[in-house]
C-alpha cells in the first residue's frame, strides 16, 4: 500500500484508498474476492480517477469534478418506497442492503452478497478495461446487490421494480441478470436519494439475454442535488433478443451512467432511448457503446436532453460494426433542447465500421423552443409559463409514447412532469 | 367589436413596414371579409391581432370592445375571446390533441374566472362539436396536428373555434388547400357559430369561400392599408374584375 514517489493522489482518490482500508475487514467475500477487489483498488490507486486526456472520459473529468468521498455510513436508515408503476413486483435494495421476497413464479433474486461471500461473484470483479473506473470502484467496495434469474419462456404481467434508496454516505451495488429463453418481462431499475447530505453511489447491471428473450429495462436515477452516481449496464443479446432500454436521468450532482450492449446473435435488436433532464448545477455523462458482432442485427437509439440553468450534459454514442456482421441497421440520434445561456451540452456520435454491406447513421441537433409552437399554444389561451412546459414534456414525452403500455407511459409521463414542475 | 385605428406595423427582426395606416370598424355580430392579392398584409393583421411577437406596432391601436389590446399577450387575447385560425395549422408531436384541447379550454376559463370543466363534460362538448365536423375520434387520439391532411387540419382548427367560442374569430385562409367537400364542411361549422354577439373577419384570397360564409361587409387590403370598403358585392366584382381597378383608382 505504499504510494509511488511522485504520483499525488487527489483529495477524493485518497479518500477512497482510506475509505477502502477501512472497510476491507468487513467487505464480503472469500480470499479470491478479497485478491479480486485488492487488485481492482491497486490499479484505481495507480491509474488515479482519469481526467480529460482519457478519451473515454473527456467531458467528463472526474478528476477534477469529484471532489470529495464521503465516508461508509453504518445505520443510516431509509426505506423502500412505492413503485412508480402501482402493482409492480417490488425488490429492493436499501442503503445497500438487498431484501429478497417472495418472488412470482418465473422469477428468482438471491443476495450478491451471499454470492460474495462463496467466492461465485470472485470472477466477475473485474474492470472491463483499463478505463473502467466505475468497475474498479463498484468491484473494489461492493457489499451487495440482487442476483436475479427469470425462467425460460417466463412472462408477468406486471412490472418488476429493483429499487435502489440511499441515504447519504457510500452505496456500491451490483446486478447481475439473467433472462431465460423467451423470457419476456418490463423491469424498473430505480436509484432514488432520501437524504440530504452527499452520496457516492456506484452500481454494475450485467444481464444476458438468451434467445428470443425480449425485455424491457428502464433505469430511471432520481438521486439528490448533492450525490454522485456512477453507474453502468452491461448487456449481451441472444440471437433473436430483443431489448428495449429506456435510460432516464432526473437527478444527482454527478452522473455517469455507461451503458455497453453487444448484440451478439443473429436478428437480435437494440432500442435504446434516454431522457436526461437536467438543472441546477448537475453534470450529466451518458456513454454508450454498442458492438454489432454477426450479421442481420438491428439497433436504434435515441437521446433527448433539456437542460436548464448552469446543468452540464454529455452523450457519448459509439456504434461498433464487426467485420462480419453484414446487413447490421443502426441509427443513432441526439436531441437537445437548451433552455439557459449557461446551459451545455456536448454530444460525441461515432461510428467505427469494418464490415461493408450495412445502414448506420447518427445526427445530433441543439434546439431552442420553437417560437410557432409556442405562439400556437398561446394563441390557444394557455399562458407563456404553461406553454412552455407543454412543449418541453412534449419533446421527451414523444420518447416515452413509443412503449405500448399505457400504464407505464402514464407513470413516466407522470414522473417527467413532476421533475418539469420543480425545475422549469 | 373591433375598432383598428390608424395602425402601423412592421417586422420586429428587420423592421419592414407591412401594416400602413389601416383602419377598420367591425361590428357585434359582423362577418367582415379582408380580401387581398399577395404580400398586401393580409396574414400579417390576423397575426397583430392575436399578438404574435415577431410584430412590432409603432403607430395607431387595436380596441376590442372598446379596450388597447395591444399590451396584451397571445393568451391573454385569447382569454378575452380572440382566436385566430391559423392558415398552417401548427404540429406539435408529444402534445396529444384532447390533452391540448383541455388545456386551452380549461385555462380560458381560469383566466375568466370560471370552474374548469369536468371530465366527463369535456369529453362530452368535443364529441359533439367533433361529430359536426366530422371529425373522428381516431384523429383526436393523435398527436396535435401531426399527420393531418390539409383539411383534418383545417377542420380541427374550426372545432377548436367551436370548442373555445369566441367573441372574435378571425379565419386566415382558412380556404386554401380545401377541396369543395372539405371548404363545406368548414363553412357550415363556421356558419352554426355566427351569433348576434359573435364576429368573424374571415381573410381570402378568393371569393369561392364567400359563397359559402356570406359576409355583411368586404374590406380591400392592399400595401397594408384598406383601400376599398363595401358589401358582398364588391367581393363579386373582385373576382370579375380582379384587383387591378381598385387598386389603380385608390392610387
Amino acid at each position: 500500500m505504499n504510494i509511488q514517489a511522485g504520483i499525488k493522489l487527489t483529495a477524493a482518490e485518497a479518500a477512497l484508498v482510506e475509505s477502502y482500508n477501512e472497510q476491507v475487514g468487513e467487505l464480503p467475500g472469500d480470499g479470491n474476492t478479497l485478491v479480486a477487489r485488492d487488485t481492482l483498488l491497486s490499479d484505481l490507486k495507480t491509474a488515479g480517477l482519469p481526467t480529460r486526456r482519457v478519451e473515454a472520459w473527456h467531458y467528463t473529468d472526474l478528476k477534477s469534478l469529484l471532489k470529495t468521498v464521503p465516508a461508509f455510513l453504518r445505520g443510516a436508515s431509509a426505506q423502500r418506497v412505492e413503485p412508480i408503476v402501482p402493482g409492480s413486483t417490488v425488490l429492493s435494495v436499501v442503503n445497500g442492503k438487498a431484501h429478497t421476497r417472495v418472488l412470482p413464479e418465473g422469477i428468482t433474486a438471491k443476495s450478491y452478497a451471499d454470492a460474495l461471500l462463496d467466492g461465485s461473484a470472485a470472477d466477475g470483479l473485474v474492470a472491463r478495461d483499463a478505463d473502467d473506473v466505475i468497475g474498479r470502484i463498484n468491484g473494489s467496495f461492493v457489499r451487495d446487490g440482487l442476483i436475479v434469474e427469470v425462467a425460460e419462456g417466463a412472462a408477468f404481467e406486471a412490472p418488476i421494480e429493483i429499487q435502489s434508496v440511499q441515504n447519504c454516505g457510500q452505496v456500491n451495488t451490483r446486478f447481475p441478470v439473467r433472462f431465460g429463453a423467451g423470457a419476456k418481462a418490463t423491469v424498473i431499475e430505480r436509484h432514488l436519494a432520501i437524504g440530504e447530505d452527499a452520496a457516492l453511489v456506484t452500481s454494475v447491471t450485467d444481464m444476458r439475454l438468451a434467445d428470443d428473450a425480449e425485455v424491457t429495462w428502464i433505469i430511471f436515477q432520481s438521486e439528490g442535488d448533492a450525490d454522485t452516481h456512477l453507474a453502468q449496464f452491461k448487456a449481451e443479446l441472444g440471437a433473436n433478443a430483443k431489448l428495449r432500454l429506456y435510460v432516464i436521468n432526473g437527478g444527482g450532482k454527478l452522473v455517469r451512467q455507461e451503458i455497453h450492449i453487444a448484440v451478439a446473435g443473429e436478428g437480435s435488436d437494440l432500442t435504446l432511448r434516454g431522457i436526461n433532464l437536467l438543472g441546477g448545477e448537475s453534470h450529466t455523462d451518458v456513454t454508450f457503446t454498442v458492438d454489432h458482432n454477426v450479421p442481420h442485427t438491428t439497433s436504434t437509439e435515441v437521446i433527448r436532453n433539456v437542460v436548464f440553468d448552469r446543468a452540464r450534459g454529455v452523450f457519448q454514442g459509439q456504434i461498433r460494426v464487426a467485420q462480419d456482421a453484414q446487413k447490421t441497421d443502426a441509427k443513432m440520434s441526439c436531441n437537445t433542447l437548451l433552455l439557459s445561456d449557461d446551459a451545455e451540452f456536448s454530444a460525441k456520435p461515432e461510428l467505427e465500421i469494418f464490415a461493408d454491406d450495412v445502414q448506420c447513421g447518427h445526427g445530433a441537433t441543439v434546439i431552442d423552443i420553437d417560437h410557432t409552437q409556442l405562439f400556437y399554444l398561446m394563441a390557444r389561451g394557455v399562458p407563456e409559463n404553461k406553454a412552455r412546459a407543454m412543449l418541453v414534456n412534449a419533446f421527451v414525452a414523444e420518447i416515452v409514447e413509443e412503449l405500448d403500455d399505457e400504464t407505464l407511459v402514464e407513470a413516466l409521463e407522470g414522473v417527467i412532469s413532476d421533475w418539469l414542475e420543480k425545475y422549469a | 367589436m373591433l375598432e383598428i385605428k390608424n395602425l402601423h406595423a412592421r417586422i420586429a427582426e428587420d423592421g419592414t413596414e407591412i401594416i400602413r395606416g389601416l383602419n377598420l370598424t367591425v361590428k357585434d355580430g359582423e362577418v367582415a371579409a379582408i380580401m387581398g392579392p399577395n404580400g398586401s398584409g393580409k396574414s400579417t393583421l390576423s397575426y397583430i391581432l392575436a399578438g404574435r411577437e415577431d410584430y412590432e406596432v409603432t403607430e395607431g391601436d387595436i380596441l376590442y370592445n372598446g379596450e388597447s389590446i395591444l399590451e396584451l399577450d397571445p393568451s391573454e387575447r385569447a382569454a378575452k375571446g380572440i382566436f385566430l385560425a391559423f392558415q398552417y395549422p401548427v404540429e406539435i408531436p408529444g402534445v396529444a390533441t384532447m390533452q391540448f384541447l383541455k388545456v386551452g379550454m380549461n385555462e380560458q376559463r381560469k383566466a375568466r374566472g370560471e370552474d374548469e370543466l369536468t371530465t366527463p363534460d369535456f369529453m362530452r362538448r368535443v364529441k359533439e362539436a367533433a361529430a359536426e365536423l366530422q371529425i373522428s375520434p381516431e384523429m383526436l387520439r393523435r398527436p396535435l396536428n401531426v399527420g393531418f391532411s390539409g383539411g383534418e387540419k383545417k377542420r380541427a382548427e374550426i372545432l377548436q373555434m367551436a370548442l373555445l367560442e369566441p367573441k372574435l374569430c378571425v379565419l386566415d385562409e382558412t380556404d386554401s388547400g380545401l377541396d369543395i367537400d372539405a371548404l363545406k364542411i368548414v363553412a357550415d361549422g363556421v356558419n352554426a357559430l355566427r351569433a348576434p354577439d359573435r364576429s368573424v373577419i374571415v381573410i381570402t384570397h378568393y371569393q369561392r369561400l364567400l359563397d359559402y360564409i356570406v359576409p355583411d361587409t368586404v374590406h380591400v387590403l392592399y400595401k397594408g392599408q384598406v383601400i376599398k370598403s363595401g358589401d358582398k358585392t364588391l367581393a363579386h366584382e373582385l373576382e370579375a374584375n380582379g384587383y387591378a381597378d381598385i387598386i389603380g383608382a385608390a392610387a
